[in-house]
């Protein structure tokens, strides 16, 4: 701990420090460095019949569909979150106050029960269909949704919000003085948003399409349901079709080469998340009130944007609950919320707490060492849920038999027997290792924002150490902590391998329920906890908003 | 750093570091039984319930999917707590026993009970339901008489007229490595070239959707498990939708398992071979089965009146345990022949 | 006339921010709004350039209507330049291509010779390459300065442009602009809360209140022949004496008898204050009329002393830095009335 303070202190720099802080650091992302070990071990022991089998009948075309999928969906939420973000604060439209704290709804919606729903209304025995079918006699000229183009849309919907989010944030700060700028320069008005707001904002947009993309490359979800095959899904049938988990785990190793090359392009983003965040341009610029028909559009853009992506699905799952689910509501629910809110909300507080650190680390420390090290350690994010969880559960177990080996050796046969890997404790670690660059992201870019200047006049007033960061970094950065806590708790809700695997026995989640009535296929059933998901994951999706002028 | 400075962090640390203490499992009641289960629970709890109720014995479960159970029960090893392993697909009790986290287990009442081809030849496992894959149809396009067996489904005549779910569901996986079973390697490529050539549309993710297609006039014919066709009719008795006892090799319908054994570790394997014994009770046979529209292993216990309605059929006299041995290959010629 | 503004009114709800502002400004000249804050000054700028619609009177360059009620012409099509209060210079670029910007249309080759010769004349030449965030706060005024002159606006305004320096380099920055303006021969206004910012760099000043142009005048006119009270009083220092009208350019005061030039339309008896700047109140020995020193500044060359006269009444006098009196002395002082102005007495 002493380490940790004198960490906290303004930026100073000495080899042993250096050393020190890597230490920490390594420690610190520990649990999230262990399955991506596990991972690469893997690949040292190649399962060479598998791999003969992959590389000719099955890679080469779901490489393909990887990456037609990630550079679909970057781009798709790219672009949605973009614009639904500069409407929301640069525009004044009809019913501007609620899209701006709905359009971030779709958050909360499991990504799997918007695709299962899509698919329920607009495949040819969807409702949609049958009506088509009804008045023109034939549908067979309706694209269909289980197709590339479907699945795209689908994940789209249910990522933008991670570019809104940080997209928002970006055109709030920038204000719109740069665009007035470039129009006393001889620009129309429609070029200056290309040549300066867009450019401005570009770090953010490619930060929040960098997260996108990891959570595309780590969903299985919603491609099984359009059983569309990624890289995921080829890992679970190496898995459970094939039975060869370590040819699993080289396809994550595979699957992490694609990580690297978003970190790439995120990272030539982010090189202009310092300078464009210099000069402080906040001055609130007024809306610009769109008026008739451009209003007409901006609010209709707005509804169906969020009439897809949250509100219609949302009326599905309050159907179904009606029509069948409402039979297993009981008491035990109750249960079921309290277990999903204490994970979620112990995994927000950590994660966000050691986003901090880690953060502070890489700014006093920014070794090229260090930055590798939490580039590493924030990839687990876009390894699948189930690869990951026995990345970090089998080593978990490997400890508990050293523990419970020596506790026998010691204590006899009257030893308690240990059961690390069903407590809380793996369950917490491994969503460390998930979510950490969902908790950190937000946090780098706000303390990104606190100017060496700021910390000197803190500790010039007798500031330093924990109090610089209580009294100063704390309050300046409490929006960016709170994006983190309120991300982070939200993938927490709805995470379900990490915590079907590492639970401790009757521990069940909403997320939990959800598997359980999805597993056999009963998607009516699942409407309950997968509505109970959403609702909870709205209290903080409520709380981001309203002052969400200085998110991130 | 002067040290006051950092004692709220630092007792913040030592706080949560006493609460992880105190959530840790740190000794388990040696007497209950704990199982491993990838059957869900609203399919499974209410037999614990009932064998807690008669014996007074406790059950502990956890549920998720069998590979991730399996590995944690391979990397546990002795120190597992488990005493059962219990699954919905024969195959992953295959791999279990394969790697050796399974025990024998000589129980005169589960031979009674249960017929050889749904358990394993070492008897490390068994069936507890048994779990039809058959041909599903539309009456109003299809004369049941034009229906044979899967094999037949690769004929022409069904061109654009078929529906498939996903290659990735192991009941396709366990139906294909039947097929090979019986047919071989080359001939079972052919059938599924076939079957691959007639699709009508994209396969689907799950069988509802698949009798869905199939009532809405998109195709004719598919493949399905019989408790989905059940749950279906159930709410809605009147879809144009039947299902045909189709034959493998010429000799009954597909067949896979829900089943279950006693895990190599178990700390209570004694307790846990009197459960299994009770569960091919005919009681519990009944239940575990009517719960979910299977039918049961033990062919001394009628299956649920809705079920009965659909007739009777023969099994394929193939041992279940092949659909393990050979899922993997299976699943290769699938990936050859296109079958996504 | 090169531009002109014509009883221009600009609404904020029901509060007018730009009431009724009328003035005119030659090719050429460097023109400049001087007020508090909150006088409309940024806002009428912010008219001109096109940010803001008016809601009365009309906007004209060169003849030609920029904006009446109702009607305007959008900013990037007035060949209006400007240099922004927070600078606004885009920080996604380098120097050489913030300068650029506004030269779209221009062929590459022009470009870099356009943008080159702006650099060299604000002595940035070697900043090409370098970002926003890498310059100082000198620097980077100057590159706004360049970007808005690339494009050879018609007319370059500036808001409040050195606001975010120190004083010092406040006014050097100042005479450094004046010059590149003239340099280029451009056309220019400033909006200023500072004078002495706006008497470096302006030929003309207008103080503005309340919406309203108080005064549109050279410095030198604002200085010594304000024309309200309100003018008088925000530039520069000065007292107020009061005294009465007795003839047609005597004012009766407690210091006597004193004759403005020009003083023509006083009525005999009216109550009037006079503008005593501290140059008017000339230290001279000789002179029988006395004050207390009761306050000094040193300001090197001179010293300026606050004085009570036996009324109570301060005044303030200018005296060379020789004559060093201490607080509490008595001193003589005579009145040289040249640049006396008279204000009319208000009321209270």
């Amino acid at each position: 701990m002493a380490v940790v303070a004198a960490e906290l202190a303004p930026p100073r720099s000495s080899r042993a420090a250096d050393l020190r802080s890597f230490l920490l650091l390594a420690v610190l992302c520990l649990p999230a460095l262990v399955p991506l070990a596990v991972v690469l071990s893997a690949v040292l022991t190649p399962e060479v019949e598998v791999w003969s089998h992959l590389l000719q009948y099955v890679l080469p075309e779901v490489i393909a569909n990887t990456i037609v999928l990630v550079v679909g969906v970057s781009l798709g939420a790219a672009v949605l979150g973009t614009l639904l973000a500069w409407v929301t604060s640069a525009c004044e439209f009809p019913g501007r106050r609620f899209f701006e704290w709905a359009l971030l709804l779709p958050l909360a919606m499991p990504a799997y029960v918007l695709a299962f729903i899509a698919i329920g209304y607009l495949d040819y025995a969807g409702p949609l269909q049958s009506w088509l079918r009804e008045v023109f006699g034939s549908s067979r000229w309706v694209p269909p949704i289980r197709s590339t183009g479907g699945v795209i849309a689908v994940l789209t919907l249910s990522l933008y919000p991670y570019v809104y989010l940080l997209a928002r944030a970006a055109f709030l700060s920038q204000g719109r003085r740069a665009q007035e700028a470039a129009r006393s320069l001889g620009m129309s008005a429609a070029r200056a948003w290309w040549r300066v707001v867009l450019p401005m904002a570009r770090p953010w947009i490619v930060a929040g399409a960098a997260l996108v993309a990891m959570e595309t490359l780590a969903d299985f979800g919603a491609v099984s349901v359009f059983n569309y095959d990624t890289l995921t899904t080829t890992m679970y049938r190496a898995w459970f079709g094939m039975f060869s988990v370590n040819a699993a785990l080289e396809l994550a190793a595979v699957l992490l080469v694609f990580v690297l090359i978003v970190f790439a392009f995120e990272r030539r983003a982010r090189a202009g998340l310092r300078f464009a965040t210099t000069r402080d341009l906040s001055q609130q610029a007024p809306r610009i009130r769109l008026r008739g028909a451009r209003a007409t559009l901006a609010t209709c853009f707005a509804a169906v944007v969020f009439g897809l992506g949250f509100f219609f699905p949302v009326l599905q799952l309050v159907l179904w609950v009606v029509e069948r689910a409402a039979m297993d509501l009981d008491a035990r629910y109750f249960e079921f919320v309290m277990h999903s809110v204490v994970l979620a909300t112990s995994a927000a507080l950590i994660i966000s707490a050691a986003s901090l650190l880690v953060a502070y680390l890489e700014r006093h420390h920014g070794t090229l060492m260090v930055k590798l090290l939490v580039r590493i350690a924030t990839s687990g994010y876009a390894i699948p849920g189930t690869v990951l969880a026995i990345g970090i559960v089998v080593p978990i177990i490997g400890v508990n038999n050293t523990l419970q080996s020596w506790l026998s050796a010691w204590l006899g046969p009257s030893a308690p027997a240990l059961l690390l890997q069903g407590t809380l404790i793996t369950v917490l670690l491994a969503y460390f290792a998930r979510f950490l660059a969902v908790g950190f992201n937000p946090v780098e870019s706000g303390l990104n924002r606190i100017t060496a200047a700021i910390d000197e006049a803190a500790v010039s007033l007798g500031a330093a150490g924990f109090q610089l960061v209580r009294r100063v970094h704390v309050p300046l950065l409490r929006t960016s902590l709170m994006t983190a806590a309120i991300l982070v708790f939200v993938d927490v809700m709805k995470e379900m391998p990490i915590t079907l695997i590492a639970r401790p026995f009757g521990w069940d989640t909403l997320a939990v329920r959800v598997f359980e009535m999805t597993s056999e296929g009963e998607w009516e059933r699942a409407a309950l906890p997968a509505l109970a998901i959403v609702l909870v994951g709205l209290i903080p999706a409520a709380l981001l908003t309203p002052r969400g002028e200085h998110v991130a | 750093m002067p040290h006051r400075t950092l004692s709220p962090l630092a007792r913040c640390g030592a706080l949560l570091a006493l609460g992880f203490l105190a959530l840790t499992g740190c000794s388990r009641a040696p007497t209950e039984l704990v199982v491993y289960s990838s059957r869900n629970e609203q399919l499974i709890k209410p037999m614990f319930d009932r064998y807690t109720q008669e014996t007074g014995q406790a059950i502990r479960f956890v549920t998720d999917d069998a590979g991730p159970l399996i590995e944690r029960l391979a990397a546990e090893g002795k120190n597992s707590p488990a005493d059962i392993l219990l699954t919905v697909d024969a195959g992953q009790l295959w791999q279990a026993a394969e790697r050796g986290l399974l025990q024998p287990i000589e129980s005169e009442i589960i031979k009674t009970n249960i017929p050889a081809h749904l358990r394993d030849p070492q008897s490390r496992w068994f069936g507890l339901s048994v779990r039809a894959r058959t041909i599903v149809y539309s009456t109003e396009r299809v004369d049941p008489q034009d229906l044979s067996g899967y094999e037949d489904l690769a004929d022409e005549r069904w061109r654009g007229r078929l529906c498939l779910r996903t290659s990735k569901s192991v009941y396709n996986q366990s139906l294909v490595a039947m097929m090979i079973a019986a047919h071989g390697e080359e001939r079972t490529e052919e059938i599924v070239r076939g079957w691959v050539a007639n699709l009508a549309t994209e396969p689907f993710a799950n069988d509802t959707r698949l009798m869905e297609a199939i009532v809405a006039g998109q195709c004719d014919v598919g493949i399905v498990n019989s408790y989905y066709f059940g749950r279906l009719v159930r709410d809605k008795p009147d879809l144009p939708i039947k299902l045909f006892w189709a034959t493998l090799a010429g000799e009954g319908v597909h067949v896979n398992v829900s089943g279950a054994g006693v895990t190599a570790a178990a700390p209570r394997a004694e307790a846990a071979r009197k459960f299994l014994e009770w569960l091919t009770e005919a009681e519990a046979q009944a239940m575990f089965a009517g719960a979910n529209l299977e039918y049961p292993a033990n062919p001394n216990v009628a299956p649920d009146p809705l079920v009965a309605a659909w007739g009777t059929f023969q099994p394929s006299p193939l041992n279940v345990a092949q659909a393990g041995e050979l899922q993997a290959a299976a699943v290769r010629l699938m990936d050859r022949a296109g079958f996504r | 006339m090169w531009l002109e503004l014509h009883e221009v009114v600009r609404r904020f709800g029901t509060r007018a921010a730009v009431n009724g502002l009328s003035f005119q400004l030659e090719r050429g000249a460097i023109g400049c709004l001087l007020g508090p804050s909150g006088c409309g000054k940024t806002t009428a700028l912010r008219c001109i350039a096109g940010f803001e619609p008016i809601d009365d009177g009309v906007i004209r360059a060169q003849g030609v209507v920029l904006a009446k009620r109702g009607e305007s012409i959008a900013p990037e099509k007035r060949h209006i330049g400007m240099v922004f209060q927070d600078l606004a210079l885009f920080p996604h670029l380098n120097v050489h291509d913030n300068v650029a910007f506004g030269l779209a249309h221009v062929s590459r080759d022009e470009r870099r010779r356009r943008v080159e010769e702006l650099l060299t004349v604000v002595g940035l030449a070697d900043r090409c390459f370098h970002y926003p965030h890498q310059l100082s706060g000198g620097e980077q005024q100057r590159v706004a300065l360049a970007r808005a002159l690339a494009p050879k606006p018609d007319i370059v305004l500036l808001d409040e442009p050195f606001s975010s320096l120190d004083s010092e380099l406040r006014e050097r920055l100042g005479l450094e602009v004046r010059q590149v303006l003239k340099r280029f021969g451009a056309t220019a206004l400033l909006v200023t809360h500072d004078q002495r910012e706006a008497f470096a760099v302006a030929d003309v000043v207008g103080v503005m209140r309340d919406g309203r142009l108080e005064q549109w005048a050279t410095p030198y006119e604002l200085y010594h022949q304000p024309a309200t009270r309100f003018v008088a009083d925000f530039i520069g220092e000065g007292v107020f004496l009061p005294g009465d009208i007795v003839g047609p350019s005597a004012v009766q005061t407690e210091l006597g008898v004193l004759h403005m030039n020009g003083g023509a339309r006083w009525r005999p008896g009216q109550r009037v204050d006079l503008l005593l700047r501290p140059d008017d109140v000339i230290h001279d020995d000789a002179s029988p009329l006395t004050a207390e020193v009761c306050a000094r500044t040193f300001r090197g060359a001179d010293f300026l002393y606050t004085l009570r006269l036996p009324s109570g009444t301060q005044l303030l006098s200018l005296v060379p830095s020789h004559h060093d009196h201490a607080i509490g002395e008595r001193i003589g002082i005579r009145i040289e009335p040249d640049h006396v102005v008279a204000f009319e007495r208000k009321s209270s």
